[in-house]
C-alpha cells in the first residue's frame, strides 16, 4: 500500500519559492490501478517523482508498502525503489547502447541476482509484452509502441509491487496507446498495483479510481464503474 | 557488478570514441613527459649503493694550488682526486673497515680459448677492499688478499663482458691471460655489474661504465702504468720518471673509506687533520684546510651529477601532467554530465548514488590504464628518440647519455602507479558529481 498523509514538496530558488505539493495525502490499495489526472504544472509528476523516492519531501508522512520512508538514506531509498516500484515514462527512458535484453537486465543488475535468475525474469517480461524475439535487437531499432513494451517490460521484471507511470502513452498514437494500456491492465489483472499519471481523460476513465490534481492538492476523487478492482 | 560496470566503460567509450582519444591522449602524454623526465632524473640522482649511504665515504684533501681554486664554482671542495702519495699514507690507517685507493688505467689483453687477438681494455688498479667495500657480484671466483696488492701478485678480475669476449662466458677462474704483457691468473668473473651514476670514479662523466679488467695497485708503480683517467697538475715540478709522477702533487688517484660508525668516522677525520698539519709544517697543503669525508649521495651532488635543472624539469613536467589532468576532468564532468539523462535512468531503476559513483570511477580507472599503457608506449618513443638524439655523444666504450634512457623496471611501476593514482583522483569529482544530480530533472529532459 502507498500512503501519504499531509505532504509537502517546496522547490526553492534565491527568488522564489513554488509549492510543487501542499498536504497531499492519498492512500493506494493493494492492487488498484489509480489515475492521477490535472493541468500542466499542477504537481502530478512531483507526486510520482515523490511516490518514486526520486525526490525527499519536506512535511508530512509517506509509507510504502508498510515502510516509513521518511529520513531513509540513499542506499535504503534506492533499494526500496529498486525492490518495490517499476517506473514507465513518456520518452521510454531505453539505454540507447544496451540491447532490449541488456535494457530489461539494468534494474536486476541492482539488485545483485544471479544470472539464471535474471535471465528468467527477463525472458518472462519480454514474453508477456510479445517481445521475446528481440532481445539483440537496439532500441533505436524499434517503433516507439515496441520501445515503450520495452520500457514497461523493463518495469516489471523485478515483480515490483507498485508500478508509476508517467504519462506512458504520450508519445503513441492511439493505436499503440491502446495496446500499452491493454498490457498495464492486464499487469494490474496480475495483482499489480499502478499508479498512473495522464492528461487523457479518456485514459483515466479506464483506472479504477481517478485523483485530479490542481496546485498541488487533490481537488477532486471519482470511482469508475467500467472495472473492478481485483481481489 | 565490477566486470558490469567495467562492460558499460567500453560501451561509454566507443559512444564518445573522439572525447576518450582525447582524455587517454592527455592523460597519456602528461604521463609520458614526467616519466621520461623522472627516468632521467632516477638515473641521475639515483644512489647506486643506498644501503651504504651512511658508510662509504669518498676521501678529498685540498693539496691544490694556494693561488687558484681546483673548482670556480665550488670553492669549498677539494679536487675530487688525491696525489698518489696522501692517499697511499691514508690507506696505511686500520681506522676504516675497508679502504680502497685506485686509479684507472690502460691495457692491452690478449689470451682466452677464444685466441683472441690483442685488444685495448679500460682496467683498473685498485687495492683489494674493492669489490667487498662496493659489494661487486661476482659470477665466478673472487677478489684478491690484501697481500697480493704489494706483491704484487699477478692475479687479475675481469667482468663478465670480458670473459665472454676471452672464453665465451665459461668459467674462466684459474685460466691465464696476458695483461699488458705480463701473465695474470683470473681469479675471478664479475656479475653484469654498472652503478650508474659510476659514483666510485665521476671523472670521465657519471654514466662511464665500469672496467673490464682489476688488478691489484702495486702493478701500476711495477709496470709505470698512467692514469688513463684524469690527471690533474697544477705546480711546475719534475714528472720526468714514474717515481716523480708518484711523488708529485698531481692528483690522479681516487680513495674511498669504509667507516661504519660516527665514531670511526672522527677519528679517520682526526687522523687526516693529523696528517694535513704535518704536512703542512713542512710546506705542502698550502691552502686551507679542507680534509673532507663525502658520502656517496652528497659526492654526487658536489660532482654535478644532480643537477638543478634536473629537479626544475621534472617540476615542470609534473606542472604539464597537472595540466592534462585538469584538462581531463573537464572532458571528463562534459561527458558524464552529458551522460546525465542515462544516469537519471539508473538511479530511478534502482542505481544509489555510491552505485553511480562506483559505475564513473570504473569508466575513469579503464581510462586510467588505457592512458597509462599508451603513456609507457609514448615514454619508451621518447627515450628511444632521447637515446637516438645523443648517439654520438660517448664517454667511455659504451655508455654515456644513452645510458640514461634505459627504460628499467622502476619507471614501468612508476609509470603505471602515476597513471592510475593521477587519472583516479582527476575524475574523483566528476565521478561524485554526477552521482549527486537530482534524477528526476534529467530523466524528464531524456
Amino acid at each position: 500500500m502507498l500512503k501519504m498523509h499531509n505532504v509537502g514538496k517546496v522547490y526553492r530558488t534565491d527568488l522564489i519559492e513554488t509549492h510543487a505539493l501542499r498536504d497531499f495525502s492519498l492512500e493506494v490499495a493493494a492492487g488498484e490501478f489509480v489515475a492521477v489526472t490535472g493541468p500542466s504544472g499542477s504537481g502530478k509528476t512531483t507526486f510520482l517523482n515523490v511516490a518514486g523516492l526520486l525526490e525527499t519531501f519536506e512535511s508530512g508522512q509517506y509509507s510504502l508498502d508498510g515502510k516509513d520512508v521518511r529520513g531513509l538514506s540513499d542506499d535504503a531509498r534506492s533499494h526500496l525503489r529498486n525492490e518495490k516500484i517499476g517506473f514507465i515514462f513518456q520518452g521510454f527512458n531505453l539505454i540507447p547502447d544496451l540491447n532490449i535484453y541488456d535494457n530489461v537486465d539494468v534494474p536486476l543488475r541492482y539488485r545483485r541476482l544471479k544470472q539464471s535468475d535474471r535471465h528468467e525474469r527477463i525472458s518472462s517480461a519480454l514474453e508477456l509484452v510479445g517481445l521475446a524475439s528481440r532481445v539483440k535487437h537496439m532500441p533505436s531499432q524499434l517503433s516507439g509502441g515496441q520501445q515503450q513494451r520495452v520500457a514497461i517490460a523493463r518495469a516489471i521484471a523485478g515483480d515490483p509491487a507498485f508500478l508509476l507511470a508517467d504519462e506512458p502513452t504520450g508519445n503513441l498514437d492511439s493505436l499503440m496507446a491502446r495496446q500499452v494500456m491493454d498490457l498495464l491492465e492486464q499487469i494490474n489483472e496480475m495483482g499489480t498495483t499502478i499508479v498512473l499519471v495522464t492528461h487523457d481523460p479518456e485514459l483515466a476513465r479506464r483506472a479504477h479510481r481517478n485523483v485530479h490534481v490542481v496546485d498541488g492538492q487533490i481537488s477532486d476523487l471519482k470511482s469508475y464503474e467500467q472495472r473492478a478492482v481485483p481481489a | 557488478m565490477t566486470a558490469y560496470y567495467m562492460r558499460l566503460a567500453l560501451k561509454s567509450f566507443r559512444r564518445n570514441p573522439g572525447l576518450t582519444a582525447l582524455m587517454v591522449g592527455a592523460i597519456a602524454l602528461g604521463i609520458a613527459v614526467c616519466v621520461m623526465t623522472m627516468t632521467v632524473f632516477h638515473a641521475m640522482s639515483g644512489n647506486p649503493i643506498w644501503w651504504k649511504g651512511d658508510r662509504l665515504y669518498a676521501v678529498t684533501m685540498d693539496s691544490w694550488d694556494p693561488n687558484d681554486v681546483y673548482d670556480p664554482l665550488h670553492p669549498e671542495l677539494a679536487p675530487p682526486m688525491m696525489t698518489y702519495k696522501d692517499a697511499k699514507f691514508l690507506s696505511q690507517s686500520n681506522i676504516p673497515e675497508r679502504k680502497v685507493m685506485m686509479y684507472k688505467v690502460n691495457s692491452i689483453v690478449t689470451g682466452g680459448t677464444a685466441e683472441r687477438r690483442p685488444h685495448h681494455v679500460i682496467s683498473r688498479a685498485t687495492t683489494a677492499d674493492f669489490f667487498a667495500m662496493f659489494d661487486v657480484p661476482f659470477q665466478y671466483g673472487s677478489g684478491w688478499a690484501a697481500a697480493a696488492d704489494e706483491g704484487p701478485e699477478p692475479v687479475i678480475v675481469i667482468s663478465q663482458k670480458e670473459n665472454q669476449t676471452l672464453f665465451g662466458g665459461s668459467n674462466s677462474v684459474g685460466r691465464n691471460i696476458m695483461w699488458n704483457n705480463t701473465q695474470f691468473r683470473i681469479i675471478g668473473v664479475l656479475k653484469d655489474w654498472s652503478p650508474q651514476p659510476k659514483f666510485y670514479d665521476l671523472n670521465n662523466g657519471p654514466f662511464d661504465v665500469p672496467e673490464d679488467a682489476y688488478v691489484p695497485l702495486g702493478w701500476g708503480p711495477s709496470l709505470q702504468l698512467l692514469s688513463a683517467g684524469s690527471s690533474n697538475c697544477w705546480k711546475p715540478e719534475p714528472l720526468d720518471t714514474f717515481q716523480e709522477y708518484m711523488n708529485s702533487d698531481c692528483v690522479w688517484t681516487e680513495m674511498w673509506v669504509e667507516l661504519p660508525n660516527a665514531q670511526s668516522r672522527e677519528r679517520f677525520q682526526s687522523f687526516m687533520d693529523g696528517y694535513w698539519s704535518d704536512q703542512h709544517a713542512a710546506g705542502r697543503f698550502p691552502r686551507s684546510r679542507r680534509n673532507q669525508l663525502t658520502p656517496v649521495g652528497q659526492w654526487l651532488i658536489n660532482q654535478g651529477v644532480v643537477q638543478n635543472d634536473n629537479r626544475v624539469l621534472v617540476g615542470l613536467s609534473f606542472a604539464f601532467l597537472a595540466v592534462c589532468l585538469i584538462n581531463t576532468i573537464g572532458l571528463l564532468l562534459a561527458k558524464f554530465l552529458n551522460g546525465a539523462a542515462i544516469t537519471g535512468v539508473r538511479r530511478a531503476l534502482g542505481a544509489s548514488r555510491r552505485e553511480v559513483f562506483l559505475q564513473h570511477l570504473i569508466e575513469v580507472g579503464v581510462l586510467a590504464s588505457t592512458g597509462a599503457v599508451l603513456g609507457l608506449v609514448l615514454s619508451a618513443v621518447g627515450l628511444w628518440l632521447v637515446h637516438a638524439l645523443y648517439a654520438s655523444v660517448r664517454f667511455g666504450e659504451r655508455g654515456g647519455f644513452q645510458e640514461l634512457t634505459h627504460f628499467d623496471t622502476t619507471s614501468v611501476i612508476w609509470a603505471v602507479i602515476l597513471a592510475i593514482v593521477a587519472t583516479l583522483a582527476a575524475g574523483l569529482y566528476p565521478a561524485w558529481r554526477i552521482g549527486r544530480l537530482p534524477p528526476a530533472v534529467y530523466l524528464k529532459s531524456q
